[in-house]
């Protein structure tokens, strides 16, 4: 029991990585309607400029994040502009692919050994892990890493909250993602647009990288983007593909199962996803909270 | 009686056929000769059995429209079902007995990859759009993890002292049937539902087509190639392991796909065959082969979306003689 | 199918629509839509931008599912079928937004409506049997022989999105037609026609009615050959039904005039 509840908390803490990183997979599907998988590459690199950053001067935890959030954004959106923009009006299917390149690209140049290498790394301790014991009696502790981690997420969704709903740019958005072409014939921007939300989901993907190294302290290689990054895409999906709190939901659903299963056995945390996937998509392939889109015709 | 006219005149009517037995005989000539040894044909036999990959994924991919990411998966379905015959279950009965278990074992490795192809294609591709990719991804990660879990598989440890079956004979005969079957699959009315639904799903259905039983038929046929190429890829390296079938092999094979041409068997074949001998040729710059790769597939993606080949077909590979 | 006369039942109707409702989330598309039409007629449906046209026409092929009442084509019911089910019990019918399968030739177009009538199997297929053979070279002459009577024979074997806008509507009817339907349902064929063209397209809707014994429901907004193809028509407006009767009646119906035609006259 006590440790159930303690894995509790640890698939919270999970799922808060998958959040920030499953926003930006559902925002940008949700616009343009393509699985951008080079988005966990971003997450990566999110990690390893926070590294950086972190252990280049000694520089505070909150201008690390925001320099790792801002490296990450502008990623995002030279990303689109370069190779997701020219190929807007193909086959979907060559958008796709392009993703692929750019996710593979972004891995194994970053492993080349003349920029961040294949190497092992550990993150540094920025701030020293404290623990309180919230329930004497079944050993229920919380770090302020965790908390620290909440807080952050709650502003960030609070923040992005408001930017969708409240302000001009995410009505925008909305336009855009609900229909293209009006929204273009109505005079918005559909190429800022689309940068925006790249730029929006970079910067979560940054203070998600931020967030990892903070809270698991190691820097496996330039691969390491990858499962975190499908988990949260699956999560996406799970949650409602497009839908914002979808997303949410998702993730922890999807860190809290995983902790769950990977305690019974350390491999079946990523077969839980899948049947958690499978079951979805033939219950209610929509997703959670998804919408029923009707295709026009 | 093979006389000169007479092979003249099968030569003219067969060119294709010709030229790749003519091919076979130098390969076999040359390492006679000792001009190619072991290794060479080693990879000669990739190079066919990357082709099948290949073709089978194009199958999907390029003629139907569909997005599988996991193909690897099914090649790992393959592999291990014709060694758990040849090796841990029979333990290999030597000389030229070994090969009456080592065929049907690969038929069955086919079979077994064909029948979780049909059970992950069903309620997938009912859906259609991109859920295709993440269930495929997602199972190949999640077969791997199954093998790795699972002791009498071997593991996480692989299999070793697999016989050493597959050879370039073998590989040659499975290769030209295999891509002849399914040009043959792709010039059919078969083919042709699949085109349809590639081009156009909306038209396709009102044009009578089973859309999605086409889709999942056509998955499911591509997933049998990919079982069988397991089981001789199995018998080449002599030792399995989860790792040799991990999303970087699923995504190689997409890499000489689009690179060679998605809707073109030529394409396929192309791609495969250059990016099987490329990396060999520059081994000592083996950590850029992925960077050569994705920006190369990005590259292509960006100015010739059709691949080098094109939508266009090599013309002796698929021209129809038509019998009277 | 018995001819007119002989037929001991009353209900003649080969397509019979009874009270559909059709809802897009809390919209409503349609409401309380019925039609009957017997076999050969020449129906048109017509009504303002978004009055539900198309709707119609998904609803019957089977993209979409009435939310209320009953579709019955040749007395049994098709609502709630997949629309390949439906287009082989039939019904055929062309888009307002031409879908050809843009990569493949234009014979390559009219062959794919033969799939579901294929005389082989898988393994025919596979292994290119005789049988095979035999049956390709069937389908062949068929198609060759349809697209000669929309003069597309030259174009054969040109890609199907090369091909100029005029004969990619043609193509897509004579893609309709190798169904072998015994409805068809045309959304728009004269949409982007000069009217020569159109014209020329009355005639050829004509024809093809006696020549295949078809039955049509077309959409249009060119009025010219709204008027001179049908025999009836049916107005819709706001997925309502206005008014419904011959092309003079419907041209001196005032409910027509106001909502559907404003203040200008029917030339």
């Amino acid at each position: 029991m006590d440790y159930l509840l303690q894995q509790l908390l640890n698939g919270i803490q999970l799922g808060t990585v998958y959040a920030l990183i499953a926003l930006g997979y559902t925002m940008v599907y949700g616009i343009i309607r393509l699985i951008n998988f080079a988005h966990a590459d971003i997450f990566m690199i999110g990690v390893y400029t926070s590294f950086f950053t972190a252990t280049w001067k000694k520089i505070p935890f909150p201008v690390v994040i925001i320099i790792s959030m801002a490296v990450c954004a502008a990623l995002g959106v030279l990303m689109e502009l370069l190779a997701y923009r020219p190929l807007r009006h193909k086959p979907r299917l060559s958008a796709l692919i392009t993703a692929l390149g750019v996710s593979l690209f972004l891995e194994n140049f970053a492993a080349l050994p003349f920029i961040f290498g294949p190497e092992y790394r550990n993150f540094p301790e920025l701030i020293r892990m404290k623990r309180y014991v919230l329930w004497e009696a079944h050993d229920l502790a919380v770090s302020n890493i965790f908390l620290l981690n909440l807080g952050i997420v709650a502003v960030l969704l609070l923040g992005l909250f408001y930017l969708i709903h409240k302000t001009m740019i995410g009505k925008q958005m909305r336009a855009v993602s609900y229909d293209k072409v009006t929204a273009s014939l109505l005079g918005i921007h559909v190429d800022r647009v689309v940068s925006f939300t790249f730029l929006l989901g970079g910067a979560l993907a940054g203070a998600s990288g931020m967030l990892y190294g903070l809270t698991y302290r190691s820097i496996q290689s330039p691969y390491l983007g990858i499962w975190p990054g499908w988990k949260a895409f699956i999560a996406a999906v799970i949650g409602g593909i497009g839908s914002i709190p979808g997303a949410v939901l998702g993730s922890y659903l999807m860190g809290i199962s995983e902790v769950y299963a990977n305690s019974i056995d350390s491999t079946l945390g990523f077969g839980m996803a899948f049947v958690i996937l499978i079951i979805v998509l033939i219950v209610r392939p929509r997703g959670l909270l998804g919408e029923k889109i009707q295709e026009k015709i | 009686m093979l006389t000169p006219k007479r092979t003249q005149t099968f030569i003219r009517s067969y060119p294709l056929f010709s030229g790749l037995v003519l091919l076979y005989a130098l390969i076999s000539f040359l390492y006679h000769l000792d001009w190619l040894n072991s290794y060479h044909i080693q990879l000669v036999m990739l190079v066919g059995i990357n082709i099948v990959m290949t073709v089978s994924l194009g199958l999907i991919n390029g003629f139907t429209g569909q997005f599988s990411i996991g193909h690897a998966g099914f090649m790992a379905v393959g592999a291990y079902t014709s060694v758990g015959m040849t090796t841990l279950l029979l333990q290999s009965p030597g000389g030229h007995l070994g090969y009456l278990v080592f065929f049907p074992a690969t038929l069955i490795g086919g079979i077994f990859a064909a029948a979780t192809g049909f059970l992950i294609g069903l309620p997938t591709l009912r859906l259609g759009g991109d859920y295709l990719a993440i269930v495929t991804m997602a199972f190949a990660e999640v077969i791997r993890t199954i093998i790795r879990v699972s002791e009498p598989m071997g593991g996480p440890r692989g299999i070793g002292g697999i016989p050493d079956y597959t050879n370039l004979t073998i590989v040659f005969i499975f290769a030209i049937t295999s891509v002849w079957l399914m040009r043959n699959f792709i010039l059919s009315t078969y083919g042709r539902a699949s085109k349809a639904i590639r081009d156009n799903e909306i038209a396709a259905e009102i044009m009578g087509v089973n859309t999605t039983r086409q889709k999942v038929l056509v998955f499911t046929l591509g997933a049998f190639f990919a079982g069988c190429c397991g089981s001789l890829y199995a018998h080449v390296l002599q030792y399995i392991h989860p790792d040799n079938f991990t999303f970087m092999k699923s995504l190689e094979y997409l890499i000489y796909l689009y690179i060679g041409g998605s809707s073109s068997i030529s394409g396929a074949i192309v791609g495969a065959t250059i990016f099987t001998f490329l990396p060999e040729l520059f081994r000592r710059f083996s950590s850029w082969r992925m960077v050569i790769y994705s920006l190369t597939l990005i590259l292509v993606m960006l100015f010739r979306p059709e691949g080098i080949v094109g939508n266009r077909e090599w013309r002796p590979l698929v021209s129809r003689r038509r019998r009277t | 199918m018995a001819t007119v006369g002989l037929a001991p039942e009353a209900n003649m109707n080969l397509l019979e629509i009874r009270n559909m409702d059709h809802y897009f989330g809390g919209l409503r598309a349609i409401h309380r839509f019925s039609i009957a039409i017997e076999p050969k007629e020449i129906v048109g449906l017509i009504g303002p931008n978004g009055a539900g046209k198309t709707t119609i026409f998904n609803l019957i092929t089977g993209f979409y599912r009435p939310t209320v009442g009953e579709i019955l084509f040749d007395g049994l019911p098709i609502h709630g079928k997949r629309p390949f089910v439906i287009t082989q019990a039939g019904i055929s019918r062309t888009f307002q937004n031409i879908r050809l399968f843009g990569e493949m030739t234009v014979l390559e177009n009219i062959k794919v409506a033969h799939h579901h009538t294929r005389q082989y199997g898988l393994f025919s297929a596979l292994l290119s049997s005789r049988r095979f053979w035999k049956c390709e070279e069937e389908i062949e002459n068929h198609c060759l022989e349809l697209l000669s009577m929309f003069g597309l024979r030259e174009r054969a074997h040109e890609r199907a999105d090369s091909l100029p806008y005029g004969d990619q509507r043609r193509l897509e009817i004579a893609r309709a037609l190798a169904t072998n339907p015994r409805l068809l349902l045309l959304d728009e064929p004269a949409a982007g026609m000069n009217p020569r063209e159109a014209e020329s397209l009355l005639d050829t809707i004509h024809e093809l009615r006696d020549q295949f014994d078809l039955t049509i429901l077309l959409i249009e907004h060119q009025m010219r050959v709204v008027m001179g193809v049908c025999e009836r028509i049916k107005v819709l407006d706001f997925g309502e039904t206005i008014a419904e009767g011959t092309p003079d009646q419907i041209q001196k119906n005032e409910q027509v005039i106001r909502a559907y035609l404003g203040e200008e006259a029917i030339r």
